[in-house]
């Protein structure tokens, strides 16, 4: 069904939609570049002039940087962590046959549908809180010390919140999967005398893995870029201790106003993701025969 | 897969289940009860709650404060313009890419996701700049257009994998009876991808929704949406924890409504061609 004609016209109606986004792409980030090759900050902005790689310099030589590196792979790494195998635990209890599995999904999928400066404040407040958080009700309820989520462990917070936010992703993608397996397999695996652990890792965990392909690209997607989330809660503090690369971007952008070497930062987050994408595509690309 | 199993079985299993879900529930819960109970009520210690006072004050004094209809307008113009205008784009897209498929198809597809990984505080100034430069600044029609790139990756690999799994037997039937491109993407690929866009489009308006980081930094007030009102109910010192609770339910109720009730078509579109 490839004549010349359709060919042609599958052209024409992608075109519009990769034009778009090459321009979103490029445009952005040719403007970054140049930036970055600047001296520019917004409080002298007649004194903009050629800086050459100071910006990187820098931007790399910041004792902040590869903290920044390390709290960015460690965000992304630990909610994946976390979610892959919460999402597949919750998906494999909720399959099976359960009362009120309806409303079950319900309430599952409903921190989907927060939105990030919600689900940040309310953890922030509401459970984290060293005085009026119920976390550090229930701590004083057992007689003990409140424990300073945000002030003693900032990143920990922040992977448990965002974790939080895309646990019901995961477990819905997985629990989809799920429900495609056929049970007479598990059945018959059961018949030959296949324990559970066996049967989980000879036939579910193999059915699962396009699931878990896809659930670890989506959301590295949008980890890499996670913001709001420390915005909220810690600002990127104690000192540096939960200061992500996009939120040392931001720093240098907003609070130092300083443009050159927050485009700098942006060009080194580019760099960073395309690592990331190359690694994720090299590892778990083949599963997917998108 | 789910299988027969003996009742008391089923009776553990439906409790665990249950208690894992409250858990993940929770937080929202307790969000909505704090948003109903008096201020002294919400941070009283220990926490209340037969016990806790209920008011509708906070809401009350909410929606006093602030011009929560005009959020709620823009949240709902922003999303589902960006959304249908999304659609418009991918779905030709996702058409060609699914039923013409070339060498370079899925080179494509993974390049359209990987621009998505560009972290947006990484070209915030350009796009700030630009946004300025064009008046597109505080207006729908700039935060339209950015969600709609935002997304775009999105929405064409969702109707991509749903694309792919109509037959392409159809297609040469439709084709054989004298149907043109047109007729054969209006009569017989639409109904039976509608499902597929139903679910796309859920997904997209929810996740535009919630966009929280674009739709701060490009609007001051005109075209402001919840994700800046709730923005603008900054960090309470302990008094303010049922109105932030308040103010927070009234930005996340209608997306949450809105799921609850579509959760079916939702879910079953929620696969990205992970189900074979």
């Amino acid at each position: 069904m490839s004549t010349h004609s359709t060919r042609l016209a599958a052209r024409l109606m992608v075109a519009p939609s990769v034009i778009l986004l090459f321009v979103w792409m490029i445009v952005p980030l040719a403007m970054t570049l140049y930036y970055s090759f600047r001296f520019y900050r917004l409080l002298t902005p007649d004194r903009t002039r050629w800086t050459s790689f100071d910006n990187y310099t820098w931007f790399l030589n910041s004792p902040d940087f590869w903290l920044a590196i390390f709290n960015t792979l460690a965000l992304v790494g630990g909610v994946l962590v976390i979610t892959v195998v919460l999402g597949t635990l919750i998906a494999l209890l909720i399959d099976q046959p359960v009362k009120g599995q309806g409303v079950l999904r319900i309430l599952v999928i409903a921190p989907f549908f927060v939105m990030p400066p919600v689900a940040a404040s309310i953890w922030e407040n509401l459970f984290m809180h060293p005085q009026n958080g119920l976390f550090a009700a229930f701590a004083r309820g057992f007689g003990a010390q409140p424990i300073l989520f945000l002030e003693n462990y900032p990143m920990l917070s922040v992977i448990g919140i965002v974790s939080w936010e895309w646990l019901p992703f995961a477990t819905l993608i997985l629990l989809t999967a799920l429900q495609s397996l056929s049970s007479e397999q598990l059945e018959a695996a059961e018949m030959d005398g296949a324990g559970a652990v066996s049967r989980f890792r000879h036939i579910i965990l193999p059915h699962l893995t396009r699931a878990i392909t896809v659930v670890i690209l989506i959301q590295t997607i949008f980890l890499l870029g996670i913001f709001g989330e420390i915005f909220t809660t810690t600002q990127g503090g104690p000192g540096s201790a939960s200061t992500t690369l996009p939120y040392m971007i931001f720093k240098q952008a907003i609070a130092a106003k300083d443009i050159g070497r927050a485009a700098a930062g942006g060009i080194i987050a580019v760099i960073l993701a395309n690592i990331v994408a190359y690694f994720l595509m090299r590892g778990i690309g083949k599963n997917l025969d998108a | 897969m789910a299988r027969a199993s003996s009742p008391r079985r089923m009776i553990l299993t439906t409790l665990a289940a249950w208690g894992v879900a409250l858990l993940i529930f929770f937080p929202v819960l307790w969000m909505i009860l704090t948003s109903f109970k008096t201020e002294a009520s919400a941070v009283a210690n220990p926490p209340e709650l037969l016990s806790a006072s209920w008011t509708l004050e906070n809401y009350a004094e909410v929606w006093a404060r602030s011009d929560y209809p005009r959020f709620f307008w823009n949240s709902v113009v922003i999303s589902i313009g960006s959304t249908l205008l999304g659609l418009a784009v991918a779905i030709p897209a996702a058409w060609a890419m699914a039923f013409v498929p070339g060498k370079r198809t899925k080179d494509l597809l993974m390049w359209m996701l990987s621009t998505k990984m560009m972290p947006a505080v990484a070209v915030m100034i350009p796009i700030y700049l630009l946004f300025q430069r064009l008046g597109l600044f505080d207006t729908k029609t700039g935060l339209i257009l950015a969600l709609m790139l935002m997304n775009l990756p999105i929405i064409t690999w969702m109707l991509y994998t749903y694309f792919k799994e109509i037959p392409g037997e159809i297609l040469e039937a439709a084709r054989m009876d004298g149907a043109g491109l047109r007729s054969e993407i209006l009569y017989v690929l639409t109904p039976m991808a509608l499902p597929g866009i139903a679910s796309t489009l859920l997904l997209n308006v929810i996740l535009a929704w919630n966009e929280a980081f674009w739709t701060i930094t490009l609007t001051t007030t005109k075209a402001a949406p919840l994700s800046a009102f709730i923005a603008s109910f900054s960090a309470p010192q302990g008094l303010f924890y049922a109105k932030l609770s308040a103010a927070s339910t009234m930005a996340i109720a209608p997306i949450l409504i809105l799921g609850w009730f579509s959760q079916k078509q939702l879910v079953r579109g929620l696969t990205f061609g992970a189900v074979k």
